[in-house]
C-alpha cells in the first residue's frame, strides 16, 4: 500500500487542485454554455424539469436589450479612457521613481502601491464619501480654490469618469511595479553608450527605455484591458449602475440579471457575449504585437 | 587644456541639471503621493469624528473631539464581530488552498508523468476564464451540491488558483533533482521529501504567498456575496457594503468600517513591502 501511494505521489499532489479547478472553472464554462440556451430561472433551480431549451432566443434578446447595449457602451467607455490612463500614469511614475537616486524614491513605491492591496469595497465606500455632493472633501477643495461643485456621481458621463478616477488610483500601483521590474532589466551599458554620444535624459528615455519596455507595455495593456472589461465592484458598491444606467458595466449587468432578477439563462448568454469579446480583443492584440515585432 | 576645462564645465552643468531633475521629480512624486494617500488620511481621521463634526461645513481636517463611538457601534449594534470571525475563517481556509497550490506546483515541477504538460496547460487556461462567466454556473453547481449559504460553499470556488500554482512550479523547478534523489535513496517517501526538503527551500516564495493569501482572503467579496444569504455568514466586505446601504448618510460609521478593513492590510503590507515588491520583480516578469 505504501509503495503504491508513493508511486502515485505526483498524481496525489496535483489531484486536489485539478479537481477543484475542473469543478469551478472548466465545468462551469460548459454549464454556462448549456444554460445560455435555456429559460432557466428561479423555478428551474428548484425543479430541473421546468427548464426548456429555447435555442438562441437569449442571445437574440440580450443583443436587442437597450440596457445591455448601454452596458456595452459604458464598458467600452471605461476601457478606452481607463486603459491608456493606467499605462500612462503607471509608466510615468515608474520612470520617475527609477531615475531617482535618493533613498526616498524607494518609499514612493510603497505609497503608490498601497491602494492596490486595499479592499475594493472599503475603498469604494471611502471614495463615495469623498465624492458626496454636500459633505464630500473633493467639492470642498474645489470650492476652496474658487471652482464650482462637480456632480461626481449624479451625472451619467461624469459618474463614469469618477469611477475611472477611483479605479485608476487603485490600478496604478501594481502596474508601476511591473514597469519598475522591467526597467531594472535594461542593461546599464546602453545608457552609458548613449551618454558617451551626448544623449540627454529625455533622449535616453524615448530612444532606449520606451523601446526596451515594449513587452512590459504590451503585457500591462492586455491585463489591464481584460480587467477593465470585467469592471464590476466599483459600480456595484458606489452607484449600483446608476444614474440612469450611466455606470452600468457588462459584468454588473450579468450579476444583476443573474442574482437580482434570477434570469440565469439570460445572464449566462450575456456572460458569453462578454467572454467572446474578451477572447477576440486579446487575439487581436496578440496579432498586433506579433506584426509589430515582425517589422522591427 | 582649454578642452579639459570645457569638459569639466560641461560635466558640472550636467550634474546640476541632474540635481534639478532629481528635485523636480521628487516634488512631482510627492504631490502625486499626497493625492494617493489623501483618501486613507480622510478615511482614518473621519472615522474618529462624532456625527456632528462629520456634517459640519467647512470640514475639520483633524477630529476636534476625538471619539471611538463609531467603532464600538460597529461591534455592539452591527454584527462586525461575526463578520470579522467569518473573514478570519476564510483566511484560514485559504491557507489550506495555499498548501494545495504548493503541492500541485511541486507535482508539476519535479515529476515526469503521463499527461503532465497537457494538464499544466489546462491549469494555465483557467486563468483566462472571467469570473462573470463562471459566477452563475458555480452558484448552480454549489446549489445542486446543497452548499449554498454554507461556509464550505463560500470557500471552495476560490480555494486554489492557477497563478499561485504557476509561481510555485517556476520556483520549485530550480531545486536540484540530485537533492531529491539523495533523500529518496535514504528511504524517504515522496510526501516526506515535500514536507522536509521542498517546503523549507521554498520558504521565500511561501512567505510572500502567505501574505498575499492573507490579503486575498481578508478582501474576499464576490463569493461570500453570492453564496451567503444569511447575515451570520457575511464577511467584512459584504458587511461593509451592507452598511453603506443601511446607513447611507452616516459617513463616520462607514469610515470606521472601512478603516477597520483597510488599516490592518496597510500595516501588514508596509511591514513586508520589500519582500512582496521584490517577489513581483523576480517572479512577475520571468
Amino acid at each position: 500500500m505504501k509503495g503504491f501511494l508513493n508511486k502515485q505521489a505526483p498524481y496525489i499532489f496535483i489531484a486536489p487542485t485539478l479537481i477543484l479547478l475542473t469543478l469551478f472553472s472548466i465545468v462551469p464554462i460548459l454549464v454556462a454554455l448549456v444554460i445560455s440556451f435555456t429559460d432557466m430561472d428561479l423555478g428551474g433551480l428548484a425543479n430541473f424539469n421546468s427548464i426548456s431549451f429555447i435555442g438562441f432566443e437569449n442571445y437574440v434578446e440580450v443583443l436587442k436589450d437597450p440596457v445591455f447595449m448601454k452596458a456595452i457602451y459604458n464598458t467600452i467607455f471605461y476601457v478606452v479612457i481607463g486603459v491608456p490612463l493606467v499605462i500612462l500614469f503607471s509608466l510615468a511614475i515608474a520612470l520617475l521613481i527609477n531615475l531617482g537616486t535618493s533613498r526616498i524614491f524607494k518609499a514612493f513605491r510603497v505609497v503608490y502601491y498601497l491602494p492596490s492591496v486595499t479592499n475594493i469595497v472599503a475603498v469604494a465606500v471611502v471614495w463615495n464619501y469623498l465624492y458626496n455632493p454636500t459633505l464630500g472633501l473633493f467639492n470642498y477643495l474645489l470650492n476652496l480654490v474658487g471652482l464650482p461643485d462637480v456632480p461626481w456621481l449624479t451625472e451619467p458621463t461624469i459618474a463614469k469618469l469618477s469611477l475611472i478616477l477611483l479605479a485608476l488610483w487603485k490600478a496604478v500601483g501594481l502596474n508601476m511595479i511591473i514597469f519598475i521590474a522591467a526597467l531594472q532589466g535594461i542593461p546599464k551599458s546602453y545608457y552609458e553608450a548613449a551618454q558617451l554620444d551626448g544623449a540627454n535624459t529625455w533622449q535616453q528615455v524615448t530612444r532606449i527605455t520606451i523601446p526596451m519596455l515594449r513587452f512590459a507595455i504590451f503585457f500591462v495593456s492586455i491585463t489591464t484591458m481584460i480587467g477593465w472589461l470585467q469592471f464590476f465592484e466599483e459600480p456595484f458598491v458606489m452607484t449600483q449602475g446608476g444614474p440612469l444606467d450611466g455606470t452600468l458595466s457588462v459584468a454588473l449587468f450579468i450579476y444583476q440579471n443573474g442574482f437580482k432578477f434570477n434570469n440565469f439563462g439570460y445572464a449566462a448568454a450575456g456572460s458569453f457575449v462578454l467572454f467572446v469579446c474578451i477572447i477576440a480583443i486579446t487575439l487581436v492584440q496578440l496579432k498586433l504585437q506579433k506584426n509589430e515585432s515582425d517589422m522591427t | 587644456m582649454s578642452t579639459a576645462m570645457e569638459g569639466k564645465k560641461k560635466d558640472s552643468r550636467k550634474q546640476s541639471s541632474g540635481a534639478a531633475f532629481q528635485w523636480l521629480s521628487g516634488i512631482v512624486l510627492t504631490i502625486g503621493g499626497l493625492f494617493f494617500l489623501l483618501p486613507f488620511f480622510w478615511m482614518i481621521t473621519s472615522s474618529f469624528k462624532p456625527e456632528g463634526e462629520i456634517v459640519q461645513i467647512p470640514p475639520t481636517f483633524w477630529p476636534e473631539s476625538f471619539t471611538m463611538h463609531n467603532f464600538t457601534y460597529l461591534f455592539n449594534n452591527m454584527k462586525f464581530d461575526v463578520y470579522f470571525k467569518n473573514t478570519l475563517i476564510i483566511v484560514l481556509f485559504s491557507y489550506i488552498g495555499l498548501l494545495l497550490n504548493a503541492l500541485a506546483g511541486f507535482g508539476f515541477a519535479k515529476y515526469d508523468f503521463k499527461g503532465r504538460n497537457a494538464l499544466f496547460v489546462l491549469v494555465l487556461a483557467t486563468m483566462m476564464i472571467p469570473s462573470q462567466v463562471t459566477m452563475i454556473p458555480v452558484y448552480l453547481i454549489l446549489n445542486s451540491l446543497g452548499l449554498t449559504n454554507t461556509m464550505t460553499g463560500i470557500v471552495l470556488p476560490g480555494l486554489v488558483g492557477a497563478f499561485a500554482i504557476f509561481l510555485f512550479r517556476q520556483f520549485m523547478s530550480t531545486i536540484p533533482t540530485e537533492l531529491l534523489e539523495a533523500t529518496r535513496l535514504d528511504g524517504a517517501s515522496e510526501y516526506r521529501i515535500f514536507a522536509q526538503i521542498v517546503l523549507p527551500i521554498t520558504k521565500p516564495i511561501l512567505a510572500v504567498q502567505a501574505i498575499l493569501t492573507f490579503i486575498g482572503g481578508w478582501n474576499s467579496f464576490l463569493w461570500p456575496l453570492i453564496i451567503a444569504n444569511d447575515e451570520s455568514l457575511y464577511t467584512l466586505s459584504v458587511g461593509l457594503s451592507l452598511l453603506k446601504g443601511q446607513y447611507a448618510a452616516n459617513f463616520g460609521l462607514q469610515m470606521a468600517g472601512a478603516t477597520f478593513m483597510v488599516v490592518p492590510v496597510i500595516l501588514l503590507f508596509t511591514y513586508f513591502q520589500k519582500h512582496i515588491i521584490e517577489n513581483f520583480s523576480i517572479s512577475g516578469m520571468k
